[in-house]
């Protein structure tokens, strides 16, 4: 491989997911290298087009199952059995299992943010303003979408990852034998009680953040606590918490259906499932920032 | 004997490569069947077909008089309901015990009281031995106490036609006849159809009472163990005899 096709490669790789950079083992091409990268025949521009078609495919067909997916959950929630015992066991997962790491997070984040407001607000004296700030940033902001990268990386990828591994194990298959709907007994209690579950994690991170911020800012800083709350209570109103509590619920439908179509269309063994749980963390954060935008312009527009 | 399984004209294609090229055969109500080939002739698919865990480019597949291919996943829950499969490497779930793997479709089915779960599954367990071992975790086992975990739970409502697929594949000789021994007996108690997919000849050939032999995607030939024993058909004797040399061309000189 010359030089400048391994640029190129990589480059393609930077635009597109069709395309598969294959750095050489060795100076001899075995044939699934051979199968990776393109015939050295073809013209880079025409291999680029065919990689474009190839990402965007593949693209598209992931949006596909995924929406497959969620249409099917839906069907099956509201068909008998009600799957109670694993919907409590996503709750207990998705929910109570994250409260010490979602209070731990938000409890940092109020606190630096308390101490990055400070040193901005210190030089015009306006520390006054600390309190309402730091709460705004966090019903609004912070709070759903730090709370909702922190649920993907702790959940989503064990989603992705148990979900693939009983898909390659045939365990899926072997529900489905049983006369047990596999979206129904696994995909639809995970949706659920990520959906639930995230409302009431942002809700305990804007505490937990708040306490921080009072912590630091009055304890630490030496601010007047009347001054701090009073801020909060003045410019805080219950829309900001609507607005940041409905990301939330977006942000838990949006990661659930990512990491469990991932894992659950799962194929090639181990690495197949690292693969999956790589792209369903990745694809899950980029798509709760993307959706954390959109929605902030829509429903502050 | 009435059949119970019949399968016509199974055409399924992956990619470029076809593996069921037109699949044809019925199983008579209450047999042992036994369908072998080569690996990679396509038996493993034919089987989840036969399960419906997939649906084929053409044909169709009748359990019991009624064409699964066609039918939305209620009904064909219904049907699977009459079904058990013991998988390849058992697809035992990982997260619940040995016990809760071979009530679990016991209580999937409903209906039955809790003395009648208990009852159930510890007859199931005692009849592959495993009710010393119900506490365990499937990571715990050995490959062949997993299959027979994933006997007991494919056995466990008693259904009307039992899937085999490669019961003994990857197992010792004694604990592969122990399994053999274990089908045979529970054919003979609960006389329902049972189908094994191997390509474990001697094994299969001693328990069944139909063998049928697959190539390249179709059924090429079938007969009782006996016939197959003595037959001249040069494809079979060579899958009988075990040897390299012959029709089937296993394709590895090149």
């Amino acid at each position: 491989m010359s030089q400048r096709r391994l640029f190129g490669l990589v480059l393609c790789r930077l635009f597109c997911r069709g395309a598969k950079v294959v750095i050489p083992m060795t100076n001899v091409q075995s044939p699934c290298e051979a199968r990776q990268s393109a015939s050295p025949s073809q013209s880079l521009t025409v291999w680029f087009g065919q990689c474009c078609l190839q990402g965007a495919m593949s693209f598209f067909e992931e949006i596909g199952r995924g929406l497959i997916l969620l249409v099917a959950s839906v069907y099956w929630v509201f068909r008998p059995p009600i799957r109670i015992r694993q919907f409590m066991e996503q709750l207990d997962f998705v929910g109570a299992q994250s409260i010490v790491l979602i209070g731990l997070t938000g409890g940092f984040t109020g606190m630096v943010s308390v101490l990055q407001g400070y040193t901005g607000l210190h030089r015009y004296g306006a520390e006054s303003m600390i309190g309402a700030t730091v709460a705004l940033a966090l019903a609004r902001e912070l709070g759903p979408v730090i709370s909702a990268l922190m649920i993907v990386g702790r959940v989503g990828s064990a989603f992705t990852a148990e979900l693939g591994s009983m898909r390659n194990t045939q365990q899926i298959d072997a529900l489905a034998s049983m006369a047990v709907e596999p979206v129904q007994y696994l995909v639809a209690p995970r949706i659920i009680a990520s959906i639930l579950c995230m409302p009431v994690l942002t809700i305990i991170f804007c505490f937990f953040g708040m306490v921080g911020g009072y912590w630091v800012a009055v304890g630490y800083l030496g601010l007047d606590a009347g001054m701090f709350l009073g801020g909060v209570r003045y410019y805080l109103d219950a829309g900001d918490v609507a607005h940041g509590l409905t990301k939330s619920v977006v942000f838990g439908l949006i990661f659930s259906l990512v990491a469990c179509s991932e894992g659950y269309h799962a194929r090639g063994g181990a690495r197949g499932v690292g693969l999956a749980t790589t792209r369903s963390v990745v694809v899950s954060a980029v798509l709760v920032l993307l959706g954390d935008y959109v929605m902030t312009s829509v429903m502050f527009g | 004997m009435a059949e119970i399984i019949r399968v016509e004209e199974l055409v399924k294609g992956y990619d470029t490569q076809k593996v069921l090229d037109g699949v044809n055969f019925s199983i008579a109500k209450g047999s042992i069947t036994a369908i072998m080939g080569v690996s990679g002739t396509g038996k493993t698919v034919l089987l989840r077909h036969l399960i419906g865990l997939e649906k084929p480019d053409s044909g169709a597949v009748y359990l019991d008089g009624t064409n699964i291919v066609s039918m939305g996943s209620k009904r064909l829950n219904r049907i699977r309901r009459r079904l058990g499969v013991l998988f390849q490497e058992a697809a035992l779930f990982d997260s619940l015990c040995v016990w809760d793997n071979v009530a679990f479709p016991i209580r999937e089915h409903r209906g039955f009281s809790r003395t009648q779960i208990v009852e159930k599954v510890e007859d199931k367990l005692a009849m592959v031995g495993m009710l010393k071992h119900s506490g365990k975790l499937p990571s715990e086992l050995s490959g062949g106490m997993r299959k027979r975990v994933g006997l007991a739970r494919a056995l466990a409502l008693d259904p009307e036609i039992v899937f085999f697929d490669e019961p003994t594949t990857g197992l010792d000789p004694v604990t592969r006849a122990a399994i053999y021994r274990l089908i045979s007996r529970t054919h003979f108690e609960a006389s329902g159809t049972f189908v094994i997919v191997s390509h474990d000849i001697e094994g299969v050939l001693d328990i069944s009472d139909e063998v049928m032999m697959m190539w390249a995607g179709k059924i090429v030939s079938r007969g009782t163990p006996e016939q197959i024993r003595k037959t001249s058909d040069p494809l079979i004797r060579q899958f009988v005899t075990g040897s390299a040399d012959g029709p089937i061309d296993v394709d590895m000189t090149n």
